[in-house]
């Protein structure tokens, strides 16, 4: 913008002295000089010029150039935000995923645990009836052997009393007289000690 | 004078207008330009005005350009380069109009005037000395001095630097301008063969045919052009740019 009037008035002189006798060489030179060399024309040019190209400049750069930046600008902040978004649903999409998987880990782990509780109190009810047939079997063989100790005491008692009378019978036989029962008790039971 | 290829260069007063000896007539040039600034604003600023979330196809090509020329000023100066982002895209978008608009017949081309694209690659390079030695003082100097160069050399470089500095408002005008120029002369040429052909009877008319395919394709070639040169102008922009914004290579 400030090269141009600067230039004009450079080349000012040159065009008075040109002009001052182009009235009619002007007119003439249309069939004469190559047009973009014919100097008459050159300050008339740059002057619409500069106001054309100048006011181009100042609309451009105060209407034209920031309503397309910002047209530009919002779709590029609709694009980034709408990417954003999409993130986001993609990432709400993932935990929603995750959540099922999950659900569906905690869901066969507790059915895992239903089946281990199952064959453990399975286990456990077999354990327990074994137990107590186990127990009644003991029980039973204790009082088997109980009853053969009482069976055999009193046996051994009975084989005391028996041998005592037959000790003191033979006493009787062999010697005669009255035997001290006492006494025989005492030295069968010597002897069987 | 149809068939004066020249003829399409002309400029002529619709609006005599002089002041203090000056001739600012407004001319059929003013009025292209005008019509240029006229059509890139109202497009751009019609396309974009439902601000659509989801653009349809005309806002579609103005945010493309919005971001192609981004694009292309980042890539080149980097993040601290988009401050020129409005001069930039509107030196793009004002040589693209222009020459777009040049290609339809009876219409004049702004940019094949070589003191429009002149004055514009001035802009720029005004721009650069002077934002360069605003921002970094004299440090904008180095750039004339790269690094690494021999001590003996520097002189030599120096003036190498210098010159090729100075020449680039020259290239930059003169390659837009002599584009335009010249394509439209050629085209201009071709399709005045048809006609001059054409007027020799059936056999002239038959002959006509290859000037008529080359006038085509050359169009389309024209058309191909005044995109690049758009884009080179703006390009090259860019990286002027960038020199003002890292003058130490």
């Amino acid at each position: 913008m400030f090269v141009t009037p600067g230039y004009a008035q450079e080349t000012a002189p040159a065009e008075g002295e040109v002009h001052t006798e182009t009235g009619t060489q002007h007119e003439a030179g249309a069939e004469g000089a190559f047009p973009p060399f014919d100097a008459s024309t050159f300050p008339s040019q740059i002057l619409w010029l500069a106001i054309t190209f100048g006011l181009f400049y100042l609309f451009l750069k105060k209407v034209v150039l920031p309503r397309v930046g910002g047209i530009l600008e919002v779709r590029r902040d609709r694009i980034a935000q709408d990417l954003d978004q999409a993130a986001l649903m993609k990432s709400e999409a993932d935990a929603a995923v995750a959540a099922y998987e999950q659900e569906l880990a905690e869901a066969k782990q507790k059915a895992s645990a239903i089946g281990q509780q199952a064959r453990d109190g399975a286990r456990a009810d077999a354990e327990a009836e074994r137990k107590k047939i186990e127990a009644s079997l003991d029980q039973k063989l204790a009082d088997a052997e109980a009853q053969i100790a009482t069976i055999t005491s009193a046996a051994m008692k009975e084989v005391g009393t028996i041998a005592t009378d037959t000790a003191a019978a033979i006493v009787q036989e062999l010697v005669g007289g009255k035997v001290d029962k006492a006494a025989v008790k005492a030295a069968v039971e010597a002897v069987r000690q | 004078m149809a068939n004066d290829p020249i003829h399409q260069f002309h400029i002529t007063k619709w609006i005599p207008i002089e002041v203090g000896g000056y001739d600012l007539s407004f001319t059929n040039s003013s009025a292209f330009m005008v019509a240029t600034v006229a059509i890139a604003g109202a497009f751009l600023f019609l396309t974009t005005s439902s601000r659509g979330l989801i653009p349809g196809r005309l806002q579609s090509i103005s945010e493309m350009s919005y971001e192609f020329v981004a694009s292309m000023l980042r890539d080149a100066a980097g993040t601290q380069g988009m401050r020129f982002f409005p001069f930039v895209f509107s030196l793009f978008m004002f040589v693209f109009v222009a020459n777009f608009i040049g290609l339809f017949p009876y219409f004049f081309t702004v940019t094949s005037h070589i003191i429009v694209t002149f004055a514009l690659s001035l802009l720029v390079i005004g721009t650069v000395i002077v934002y360069g030695f605003m921002k970094h003082g004299l440090g904008f100097l180095k750039l004339f001095v790269p690094q690494g160069v021999p001590v003996i050399l520097v002189p030599l470089v120096v003036m190498i630097e210098v010159i090729s500095f100075l020449s680039r408002p020259l290239s930059l005008s003169v390659r837009l301008f002599a584009n335009m120029l010249a394509g439209h002369i050629t085209l201009k040429v071709f399709a005045g063969f048809v006609t001059a052909l054409s007027a020799y009877g059936a056999v002239g008319i038959a002959g006509a045919a290859l000037p008529l395919f080359m006038t085509v394709a050359i169009t389309a070639l024209e058309v191909l052009v005044a995109a690049l040169q758009a884009y080179v102008f703006a390009v090259l922009t860019c990286m002027y740019l960038n020199d003002a914004l890292h003058p130490g290579h």
